[in-house]
């Protein structure tokens, strides 16, 4: 099965980058070491490395299956938690936690983000609905705006309130803060993928329209916002911890869905794994380029998927909505995976 | 089916009036009329997209709106006009949508093979891996009628199927219809604004003309010289053609 070659070499590269990525850091940790029970390495291990490892797979995965469900219920490849207003809401939500409850604990701050995410999201699908635009881009530039409005409103109140110096680490996502303790809330993303597994039949039927789910029986309405809402708090949990990081909703499910299509059940596992590997290897590469210090994982992500987008729509213009075919285009579509891999690194 | 005493307005402007007719089960009817004489929004109510002011529509003895929407996706199918579809679903991927009423995410090899026959029967087996969206529009919406046939209902609602073929692939489109009746067993329902397609393939004709139903009949007692020209207010002459009456209009 050529279909599930692709998932198990994606499967491959994540394992070896992620035992890499435990060796790379400010203290050299060797293997060795910590086979001889060295427990200084043990340490740094399982209360630095082990938990930004785990983040930022949670990330990877999290960010690109909420970019995946958006985009198929909105029936649009622009949308995004970026581009919906979803990471902007869920900044409010954080600022409003801070200012209201000053005291208030790691899992405090995120439910704010949770009400705040999905709400703002509501109200994005919401509004484009409503207004039914012609042309598919005005929906994401929709979304971009209604964003800065939200980070306006953000920017205002921290500024009025002293709060920016805190704000800003929620703004710029960065894995440096991600120890023992402070992170754990991320993995709420494994189980809200995994019930976006569950539904993802559901969630294609939806993104055929209203009355083609009418038709099947499928409750359109209910699942659109049970869908939003997932994606809402998959982005939450992530901006929580992690902060913004932009551009992975977006390019990771395009890419993929070039290659495997638009059907959620078959395309969400390689998203999941690309997602991750796309992370991680834009970690990896923020944290050698200048060594002992690193870059924030949204510098890079920004630059790397700021190029990867343009390529993207020079495809687009060149060929068209016109798939690649893994059938006659087996190597290719290895090659061009193994590429962008390469690229994060290089840039 | 029974449709009894239909209103439907909207912003203030009744679209549908008290609307009144059955249709006829195993057979073929065409709804006709100009535009924005109601007919679409009758058929979005019949089939429960459309909410209805006040009236009954009657499926099976129980009304449409206390069936449950999964049990009535068994029983009635509707197509709508899908003109741009985004999606990147293989044609056989969208066929086994039609089984979703049935068995949710959990295909069963039943399914399965209620799949393959209903892609063999819409002649879709080479085309069966191709995107959707890559498709022409001919091949499209024979991808459509094969996920209705696979969704397996008694009733075949189709929102003007022929809209946007050009000739060739309009008349197979009807020519399939009337072997979803003829071959399947199926009553099927369509909104179609090209009357000759009405007359020659349908066995019903229902015409509406401002919300109202102007003319219900068979096809021989709709398509006369008068109803027609008093429906769509043209000079129309009746022609036969193999046993059926065509219209020609001016």
């Amino acid at each position: 099965m050529k279909e599930r070659s692709m998932t198990a070499i994606l499967a491959v590269i994540l394992l070896i980058l992620a035992f890499l990525s435990l060796f790379v850091g400010v203290i050299n940790l060797d293997p060795a070491s910590l086979l001889a029970g060295d427990m200084e390495q043990w340490g740094v291990f399982l209360v630095s490395r082990l938990p930004r490892l785990l983040a930022i797979l949670c990330t990877g995965v999290g960010m690109s299956v909420a970019g995946l469900i958006m985009q198929q219920l909105c029936m649009n490849k622009f949308v995004s938690p970026t581009t919906g207003a979803t990471i902007s809401s869920a900044q409010l939500g954080i600022l409003l936690a801070l200012l209201f409850m000053p005291e208030s604990t790691l899992w405090g701050r995120a439910v704010f983000a949770f009400a705040a995410a999905i709400l703002g999201t509501w109200i994005f699908v919401w509004f484009i609905q409503r207004v039914q635009f012609k042309d598919v881009v005005m929906v994401p530039l929709v979304g971009i705006m209604f964003g800065n409005v939200i980070g306006g409103v953000t920017n205002y109140l921290a500024y009025k309130y002293e709060m920016t110096q805190a704000l800003s680490s929620w703004l710029v996502g960065h894995f440096s803060l991600v120890l023992r303790g402070r992170y754990e809330i991320v993995y709420l993303v494994v189980p809200l993928v995994i019930l976006a597994f569950v539904f993802a039949n559901h969630f294609n039927i939806v993104g055929m329209g209203k009355d083609f789910s009418r038709n099947l029986g499928v409750p359109y309405l209910l699942v659109l916002f049970l869908g939003l809402t997932i994606a809402a708090m998959i982005t939450a949990s992530v901006v929580v911890v992690v902060g913004s990081i932009s551009y992975i909703g977006l390019i990771v499910p395009n890419i993929v869905s070039m290659f495997k299509g638009d059907r959620i059940r078959g395309a969400l596992i390689d998203t999941a794994l690309f997602g991750a590997i796309f992370v991680l290897v834009c970690d990896m590469t923020g944290r050698i380029m200048i060594a002992p210090y690193e870059l924030p994982i949204e510098l890079i992500v920004g630059i790397v998927g700021s190029l990867l987008f343009i390529g993207l729509l020079f495809y687009r213009l060149k060929h068209g909505r016109k798939a690649v075919r893994l059938k006659n285009l087996w190597d290719g579509g290895c090659r061009a995976s193994a590429g962008s891999v390469d690229g994060g690194e290089s840039s | 089916m029974r449709i009894k005493e239909l209103t439907k307005k909207y912003d203030g402007k009744t679209v549908v009036d008290g609307v009144t007719f059955e249709i006829p089960k195993g057979k073929v009817l065409s709804l006709i009329g100009p535009n924005g004489a109601g007919k679409s929004t009758v058929m979005g109510i019949i089939s429960r997209l459309i909410a209805r002011d006040s009236g009954q529509v009657s499926f099976a003895g129980t009304d449409i709106k206390k069936w449950k929407s999964r049990d009535l996706s068994r029983r009635l199918a509707i197509l709508t006009q899908s003109n741009h579809v985004q999606m990147k679903l293989t044609v056989r991927e969208l066929v086994s949508f039609g089984r979703f009423p049935y068995s949710g995410s959990r295909r069963t090899k039943e399914d399965e093979e209620i799949i393959d026959k209903a892609v063999a029967y819409m002649e879709l087996q080479d085309i069966q891996d191709q995107f959707i969206d890559e498709l022409s529009g001919g091949q499209r919406q024979r991808a459509y009628i094969a996920m209705v046939i696979a969704q397996d209902t008694e009733y075949i609602l189709l929102d003007e199927p022929t809209n946007n073929l050009d000739i060739y692939h309009a008349t197979n489109m009807m020519k399939i219809v009337r072997r979803l009746c003829d071959e399947l067993g199926k009553t099927v329902i369509l909104v179609l604004h090209e009357i000759n397609y009405a007359a020659f393939y349908s066995d019903y004709i229902c015409a509406f003309v401002d919300g109202k139903i102007a003319k219900f009949g068979t096809v021989k007692e709709v398509m006369t010289k008068e109803t027609l020209s008093a429906i769509y207010k043209v000079d129309f002459e009746i022609l036969e053609i193999s046993g059926k009456p065509l219209s020609i209009y001016y």
